[in-house]
């Protein structure tokens, strides 16, 4: 009887870069960052920029986060998304016009308020748009990329033209409430009110996603859908009831979005959500379709990108943000956090 | 002969080949049927967008692959010419250098895009294309130094293609044998040369890879074609065609600026021509170009008037409004695409 064959298997140790890896697009902000207090002379306008970027990127998040789950979950991709920030900041605009008594009021409750209003009538009016677009646009076209993406590009068309028909071709300006006027001088740097607020809002945005995703039994479905839906569906789950709400939930962040960025350009147009959608493509892009958040990373990185070059080199700053999407996919290909599918 | 010269793609359709022969013969001989400033730049714009969406075509209908870039490539060759008649001063070898130079760039820059995005999914490209596309026009707006800016470039062409120039003495069929007839027939002859040429590529070993890949691209792969380089490939020479247009275009507008070729509704406005022509078919785009410049011209007359007639209704008046008419071509586009996904050629060839 011969011995057993010595047998001592080992467990390859995970590289460090292995290891690291995870982290990479989040340390990608930290480094951004300070680049960009190294190449900024004065600290205070660097920290003026910086949390300027934090509040566009946080808007651009809102709007893109949509966009990317009902990417991830269907398959489907909404080149109409534009259509619902648009919407949003006209619905939004509207209130807060006619809160004028609340948000002329030098009073910062009052102004809350008021905002809070103009934030939840926009998210009810893009949310039941969103419910409409998917009924009567999308859902004929499910399966099929190019049709989607030409059907949603007219559906686009359609809903730019209906706001041009209700609230006229000319743009709206808005003043911001009053007590969102102004900055606070923090540490030598002039940070503006609202752009704090619009950090703020876009981050309870951020974790009451996470937290519905990875905590509730809806985020669960959500999820699985993205992995497999085939297999969610024979688990007995309605995944069409998970899309639509997927995508009327989307519609309603895609406004709050078109309220925050229509107060923070303060002029608002029925093309402004095309023209954010620029931006809203280059974020869901780098961060990986279908990925939360890797479209937080992505959109923080775009939002710091843009305000550090415009302020470097002003008309370099479109550019930097193409320039970003080429490093980023050369980097990683899928985007900085590729969806597992099984499509 | 006649089937050799359009590589054996036939209209298939006595309909299709009677409007075919129609607006061949309308465009061939416009200067003389409609005279008229206005007339013969509406046949001059026909002949050049049919090239363009015939060239959106090619990647869009054949390769199945969307792309917002092509306003970038038709006003990269339009700038090309732009730009090198104002450096070098007025003569053909300046439109040569700018031509060439703009189609160049466009093939190259289209070549680095493809490569990027085709490479991983085709959805990207879309995404990609929309984005640069947007860069870009931003941009040319804004170096306004070089481009003009939003005001744009006017520029000298030959005087040989100028109204002052006479090659004959007198007028041919009533019509003034000047440098802008010569000028027409530039733009008609360059035209139809490309829209041939065009025909024979999709109809070449080429295009029907491409229309496989379309079909099934996994199969594609498969079978042994590199998918990726037949895209990259068909997206070069769609975008050089179209910087040949835009070339066109500018000669004969004399001037170049970001609404008449970069902007986002004239990219629009090439997908309403392609998907009511019919996707997938060169004469598709003949149909769709001819009928909707026509539209845009003569259409917006006939919105106002009925606009003017609903007059005391609500809202109705808005909505028939001359300047809504994209509304109108809106509605009709998505439901082409649900409905007549294959255009209008598509259901004149069906029984």
């Amino acid at each position: 009887m011969s011995a057993a064959p010595e047998h001592a298997p080992t467990i390859a140790q995970t590289s460090l870069r292995e290891r690291f890896a995870p982290y990479a697009p989040g340390l990608l902000v930290l480094i951004l960052i300070a680049a960009g207090l190294i190449a900024i002379p004065a600290t205070s306008s660097w920290l003026t920029l910086t949390v300027s970027g934090l509040a566009m990127g946080m808007m651009i998040f809102i709007m893109a986060s949509g966009l990317t789950l009902v990417f991830g979950l269907m398959d489907v991709i909404n080149f109409g998304h534009g259509a619902f920030v648009s919407v949003g900041a006209f619905v939004g605009v509207s209130f807060l016009l006619v809160l004028e008594h609340m948000t002329s009021a030098p009073h910062l409750l009052w102004n809350l308020t008021a905002l809070m209003l103009a934030i939840l009538g926009a998210m009810t009016a893009t949310g039941l748009m969103g419910w409409a677009f998917e009924k009567v646009i999308v859902k004929p076209v499910y399966g099929h990329h190019l049709k989607q993406i030409l059907v949603t590009m007219g559906g686009l068309i359609v809903v730019e033209q209906l706001i041009i028909v209700l609230w006229g071709p000319e743009e709206i300006y808005i003043t911001r409430p009053e007590a969102l006027k102004g900055a606070i001088t923090f540490a030598g740097a002039a940070l503006e009110k609202y752009r704090l607020v619009a950090v703020g809002i876009g981050l309870v945005v951020f974790v009451a996603m996470r937290w519905t995703l990875r905590r509730t039994k809806i985020g669960l479905i959500v999820r699985a859908g993205v992995e497999n839906g085939e297999m969610v569906q024979a688990l007995g789950y309605n995944l069409r009831m998970v899309f639509i709400g997927v995508f009327v939930a989307g519609s309603a962040l895609a406004g709050l979005g078109g309220v925050l960025w229509g107060l923070y350009q303060e002029v608002i147009t029925a093309h402004m959500g095309n023209q954010t959608m620029i931006l809203v493509f280059i974020v869901v892009i780098i961060g990986g379709l279908g990925s939360v958040e890797g479209c937080f990373i992505g959109a923080l990185l775009v939002g710091l990108m843009q305000n550090y070059v415009a302020f470097l080199e002003p008309k370099a700053a479109l550019i930097s943000n193409i320039a970003l999407m080429v490093a980023i996919l050369m980097w990683r290909p899928m985007g900085m956090i590729p969806v597992v599918k099984a499509k | 002969m006649l089937k050799i010269l359009v590589s054996g793609d036939t209209p298939r359709s006595p309909i299709l080949l009677a409007l075919l022969i129609v607006i061949l013969i309308g465009l061939a001989c416009a200067p003389f049927l409609f005279p008229g400033v206005r007339s013969v730049d509406t046949a001059a714009r026909i002949c050049i967008f049919i090239v363009l969406v015939a060239s959106y075509d090619l990647l869009l209908g054949y390769g199945g692959i969307v792309s917002f870039a092509h306003t970038m490539f038709f006003g990269l060759g339009a700038y090309g010419v732009a730009l090198a008649s104002t450096h070098m001063g007025r003569g053909f070898d300046s439109l040569l250098v700018g031509t060439i130079a703009g189609a160049g760039l466009a093939a190259l820059l289209a070549f680095m895009i493809g490569l990027f995005s085709l490479r991983v999914r085709a959805i990207f490209f879309a995404m990609i294309t929309l984005a640069v596309a947007s860069a870009v026009a931003v941009l040319v707006s804004q170096l306004s130094s070089l481009t003009g800016g939003e005001d744009g470039l006017s520029f000298k062409i030959p005087r040989a293609l100028g109204p002052a120039f006479k090659f004959t003495d007198g007028e041919i069929l009533g019509v003034k044998a000047n440098g802008k007839l010569l000028k027409y027939y530039l733009v008609f002859l360059s035209c139809f040369a490309l829209f041939l040429f065009m025909l024979r590529v999709v109809n070449s070993p080429f295009g029907r890879v491409l229309q496989a890949i379309r079909e099934n691209d996994f199969r594609a792969e498969a079978i042994g074609y590199r998918v990726v380089h037949y895209r990259v490939a068909a997206t070069c020479l769609s975008a050089a065609i179209a910087a040949l247009a835009g070339a066109l275009y500018a000669v004969w507008l004399r001037y170049v600026g970001p609404d008449t070729t970069l902007s986002m509704e004239i990219m629009i406005d090439i997908l309403l021509m392609i998907v009511i022509g019919g996707m997938g078919t060169m004469y598709g785009a003949v149909i769709g170009a001819t009928l909707f410049v026509l539209a845009q011209n003569y259409l917006q007359n006939v919105l106002s008037l009925a606009g003017d007639n609903v007059s005391t209704w609500p809202l109705l008046p808005e909505l028939l409004n001359a300047d809504r008419w994209l509304l109108w071509l809106g509605v009709l586009f998505i439901l082409s695409v649900y409905f007549f996904p294959t255009g209008i050629v598509g259901r004149l060839r069906e029984k």
